[in-house]
């Protein structure tokens, strides 16, 4: 089945041979009306990650990209096509079945990191550990990120790039199967930036979380196993590293 | 301007359900206020009018027999525009419907038509005619408590002869707007009547023939009314009339002002607090909103507007909102004082009603409501709009949480994350949690106030008729009785205990202070009706000399304990005594004064004489003791104390009972206005939080319960804190409703408090679920896009 869906490149990744696909979507299409105007944000997409993988979603603005995340997250509906949790049917499924499917199994980073501010960082991540099925310990999560020292900060204490590490380690306490991150440098300096990748290079390499980070910054697929390219919502172009790059080798 | 004028009303649109909230607690702050005053207003100019048209008397006096040569000099006296003479006794009259006895008040008018003071307002059939001796009018109120009609025979027993008198016409009087017989704290129709007959007629039934015994003036408004009064004493005094007294001391006229007097505190204090909480509501509530409008205004900004132009915009907002409010409060105002105006008007049975809305109290209600919107979102404005346009667009930088007592107690390992989350809300920032506190125990606090009424009047009944009173009836008499009679009422059937009882009209003087009153002649060791104090529900023993009076008749003359009251004696002894105040006493209704009754007999000269008699009667042998009652002509009425109560409840809690049920409706609407708007504004500034909870995999449930933590662990402490503003403002309305007639016991039951939070918990609930189905439909996707 995986033959199938990784189509056009020829070199297929030597992870796809021997994973399953944690998350797999066939023949995506999002429609959105407004008004009159119809846009297509995607067009006919496939898509995969499997066990493991660290994929770099990239995309100018437009592209659709967070449509394709926000849809493999659970959070919005295909106009058409399927996505697949495993061998788990996710997309056309009901709101509840959603929520469950997001509260065990996914992780999410945004841009904005989206703290709640009157939890400390520790509390941040207790948060989400209260409510899963097999969390580790939410000091372990910090640790993985390097902030346990700051664990009783505050948000409004903590910097850009210390406050998103704390939402890498929330996002991650759960140990979902798959880690969905939209732009998770996007609001921060390059030196920071660095920073937080390492923190998500770091959870993919140790906890092998299979990893999709979304972003319009080329540079930073060097860090995957295999970038993506979306273009006006359709894949433009798959290529895979045979060398991951650490993220402090990055430029831009 | 036209572009902001189309924000404005979108803006309005969308947030249509705060619009209506804050509207409906501006609009019930109005209408409340709107209301009463109309209420009052219009019940006093009715009242106004109906003594105007009229022609009710602006003094009175009575006397035993007066030759109708005197009125001359009574009419020459200068001051005094008109005098009318008339003929007024007591009879005890017999109706076939009611086995218990009545008693009838005859008064005499002229046989060719009105008088020309103290008209009456006819209702059904016709004048008497001229000669006619048997027939007579009865007063309305007593034609429907025994379902009385044109034609029908009275038989009455007049100087202790039986005649029958036929019904030819029924009317109102306003000298008769509360017929209340001697000695009776309540009107009660059914007992009580009043009758008017021939002139003619009356003086041969009472051998009064070329003579009266009760004359009305009309006085010059200018004239020193106090002096005329002195003026017909003196010419009266040789005929046994040395009490005439001024309109203000008659007795229907003073019970109808004491009335009018408490809905005034009643129209005043309770829209005031009203007002206030709803003035405050609004306040905060826009306060709120519009520190939510930041980034909107910081874009105007940019745009180049002034910031004048800005301000205006959110002026004109809370206007529509104000006007909306108005316009509800106008409505509901004018539509509640009319319907609340016309059951006093049929209560009182006014014949002229005078509607008239209080345009004033609409126009200060109103105006004290936009101002407090308008203070609400001044400041709130004002801090905006100086920040840079640039500022004013990013959100406000996250709040800075600190650790607090939830930290370093041992409770923090009970609370899970998003409890903890409500509980550093709440301490972040105490002031908005105080606000909302405030807010809904002032709501609970109006409910508590408006229930407690029944408590009261309840409270007050049972207090009053059933704890201080033993006796299962009074009987009254004809005239004075003396020893001899008390044992033969003893030996009637079914009497099990008999106690006597004397009233005797006095003035009670105290330099310029003075009350006219009676004074209330019991044994010392009387059991029946014993001298009670209904605070303390112990009774007060009674020495054998001095007077023990009511707190209420102490304060009036300003006296105490040991101080000395100069007593005049209104009946036909005139004696003049001073007698010391032995004790004082805390009662509800009334203006009490007790005596020992041999003293009091004393200082009278006769000995054994006494007016009433209260009496315990075997409830088997009733209908043989009613029957022998009936027989007796010198018996004039016999009150059960059931009747009393009964009466006691009609007259005063239906009158109260338009008022206190509007009262909690609108406190009803007031909770909901306020928590609805509560958990809106928190929704609104928290929307992102709920969001990113809903993307990790919270249910609509646990992000529900993130947002109504908060507000329910508010809504608990205002609940609680809600019952103490209740008792609180239920003693601030205690004292201010004093009035000489009764004063209301403050006294709250258990189940007002349990009823009034149950009422706010359901308005939360409700309200609750309305903003849930927002979180519900939280926009997830928004959240990963956009900071803040």
């Amino acid at each position: 089945m995986s033959e199938i869906i990784t189509t056009n490149e020829e070199s297929t990744v030597s992870a796809s041979a021997e994973s399953k696909p944690v998350l797999h979507a066939h023949n995506l299409t999002k429609v959105y009306k407004t008004g009159e105007v119809e846009v297509k944000a995607l067009d006919g997409v496939d898509f995969e990650v499997y066990e493991h993988e660290m994929v770099v979603l990239l995309g100018q603005s437009g592209s659709g990209k967070s449509t394709l995340l926000n849809i493999l997250g659970g959070l919005d509906d295909a106009t058409s096509g399927e996505v697949y949790f495993k061998d788990r049917l996710i997309s056309s499924q009901s709101k509840g079945l959603l929520t469950n499917f997001r509260r065990e199994h996914v992780g999410f980073v945004f841009q904005f990191y989206n703290l709640i501010p009157s939890l400390t960082a520790l509390e941040n991540v207790a948060l989400v550990t209260e409510i899963a099925k097999n969390p580790i310990k939410p000091e372990e999560a910090l640790d993985l990120v390097g902030l346990l020292p700051r664990k009783d900060h505050f948000p409004a204490q903590l910097s850009g790039g210390e406050q998103q590490r704390v939402a890498i380690a929330r996002a991650i306490a759960k140990q979902p199967e798959i880690l969905l991150c939209d732009e998770p440098t996007g609001a921060l300096d390059h030196q920071t930036g660095i920073l937080v990748l390492e923190a998500i290079e770091q959870v993919n390499r140790e906890l092998g979380t299979a990893t999709v980070v979304i972003t319009h910054n080329t540079s930073v697929g060097g860090i995957a196993d295999r970038v993506v390219t979306l273009r006006d919502g359709k894949v433009s172009d798959i290529h895979s590293n045979s060398n991951r790059l650490s993220p402090s080798e990055l430029k831009w | 301007m036209r572009a902001l004028n189309l924000k404005l009303l979108r803006d309005l649109w969308h947030v249509k359900g705060q619009v209506i909230a804050v509207a409906l607690v501006i609009a019930s702050g109005i209408a409340t206020l709107s209301m009463a005053l109309t209420t009052l207003e219009s019940l006093q100019k009715t009242s106004e009018q109906y003594y105007a048209d009229y022609q009710f008397a602006d003094a009175f006096v009575s006397a035993v027999r007066v030759p109708n040569t005197v009125k001359q000099r009574l009419e020459a006296i200068e001051g005094i525009s008109l005098v009318e003479t008339r003929i007024k006794k007591y009879a005890s009259l017999d109706m076939p419907d009611f086995n218990e006895p009545v008693m009838g008040m005859l008064t005499s008018i002229p046989d060719h038509g009105q008088p020309r003071l103290n008209q009456l307002a006819m209702r059904e059939g016709r004048w008497i005619a001229p000669g006619a001796s048997d027939e007579v009018i009865v007063n309305e109120p007593f034609a429907e408590a025994h379902n009385l009609k044109l034609g029908d025979e009275l038989p009455a027993v007049m100087n202790g002869k039986k005649r029958y008198f036929t019904i030819v016409g029924i009317a109102l009087s306003p000298e008769y707007i509360y017929a209340m017989s001697p000695g009776s704290l309540m009107p009660d129709n059914k007992r009580y009547g009043v009758l008017w007959a021939g002139q003619s007629s009356l003086e041969a039934a009472f051998d009064l023939k070329g003579a009266f015994n009760d004359a009305t003036f009309k006085f010059d408004a200018k004239a020193d009314h106090q002096a005329l009064l002195k003026q017909i004493d003196m010419v009266l005094e040789p005929y046994g009339g040395r009490n005439s007294y001024l309109r203000d001391d008659q007795l229907s006229y003073w019970f109808v002002n004491n009335e009018i007097e408490q809905l005034k505190t009643t129209s005043t204090i309770f829209p005031a607090i009203f007002l206030l909480v709803s003035a405050f509501l609004t306040n905060m509530v826009l306060s709120r909103m519009i520190t939510n409008e930041r980034e909107q205004i910081g874009l105007l900004k940019a745009f180049g507007y002034s910031n004048l132009q800005v301000g205006m915009h959110y002026f004109r907002m809370v206007l529509v909102m104000c006007l909306v409010g108005a316009v509800i409060g106008l409505i509901a105002g004018a539509y509640l004082g009319q319907a609340n105006t016309e059951v006093y008007a049929e209560f009182f049975r006014f014949p002229v009603l005078v509607y008239d809305f209080s345009i004033s109290s609409f126009v200060i209600s109103t105006g004290i409501s936009v101002l407090a919107a308008l203070s609400g979102i001044i400041g709130s404005i004002a801090k905006v709009v100086k920040l840079p346009p640039a500022v004013a667009m990013v959100p406000p930088s996250p709040d800075v949480y600190h650790r607090s007592f939830i930290d370093t107690s041992r409770i923090k390992h009970w609370l899970d994350q998003p409890t903890r989350i409500a509980i550093r809300q709440i301490i972040r920032k105490p002031l908005r949690a105080s606000f909302t506190v405030i807010g809904i125990s002032f709501a609970v606090g109006l409910m508590v106030l408006g229930i407690q009424m029944f408590d009261a009047i309840k409270f007050l009944g049972v207090s009053f008729f059933n704890d201080a009173q033993r006796q299962d009836m009074t009987m009254a008499f004809y005239q004075n009785q003396k020893q001899q009679a008390f044992h033969q009422v003893k030996r009637l059937p079914g009497v099990l205990e008999a106690e006597p009882i004397r009233y005797v009209s006095v003035e009670f003087i105290n330099g310029i202070k003075s009350h006219r009153g009676a004074i209330t002649g019991i044994r010392s060791d009387a059991t029946l009706q014993p001298i009670y104090d209904n605070y303390s529900q112990k009774v007060i023993s009674l020495p054998e000399e001095g007077m023990v009076i009511g707190s209420l008749l102490a304060e009036k003359l300003n006296v105490a304990v040991g101080d000395r009251v100069y007593v005049e004696f209104l009946d036909k002894t005139g004696l003049r005594r001073d007698f010391a105040v032995a004790g004082i006493f805390d009662t509800f209704m009334g203006l009490p004064a007790y005596m020992n009754l041999e003293s009091l007999n004393r200082e009278l000269g006769e000995v054994g004489q006494y007016f009433m008699l209260n009496l315990v009667v075997d409830p088997n042998a009733s209908q043989a003791f009613y029957t022998a009652v009936k027989e007796s002509p010198a018996i004039t009425a016999l009150v059960t104390k059931k009747a009393s109560l009964d009466a006691f409840n009609e007259t005063v809690a239906e009158s109260m009972l338009v008022f206190i049920f509007i009262f909690i409706v609108l406190s009803s609407i007031l909770v909901f206005g306020v928590s609805y708007n509560m958990i809106r504004i928190s929704l609104s500034e928290r929307g992102r939080e709920l969001a990113t909870l809903r993307v990790l995999g919270f249910t609509k449930g646990e992000t529900s319960y993130i947002l109504l933590c908060e507000i329910g662990l508010l809504t608990l402490i205002g609940l609680a804190l809600g019952c103490f503003v209740g008792w609180g403002l239920t003693h601030l309305l205690g004292y201010a409703l004093e009035t000489e007639l009764f004063r209301i016991p403050i006294i709250i039951y258990p189940h007002t408090y349990s009823y009034s939070v149950i009422v706010a918990i359901v308005a939360s609930v409700m309200s609750a679920l309305f903003v849930a189905k927002r979180i519900h439909n939280l926009d997830l996707i928004e959240v990963l896009k956009t900071k803040e």
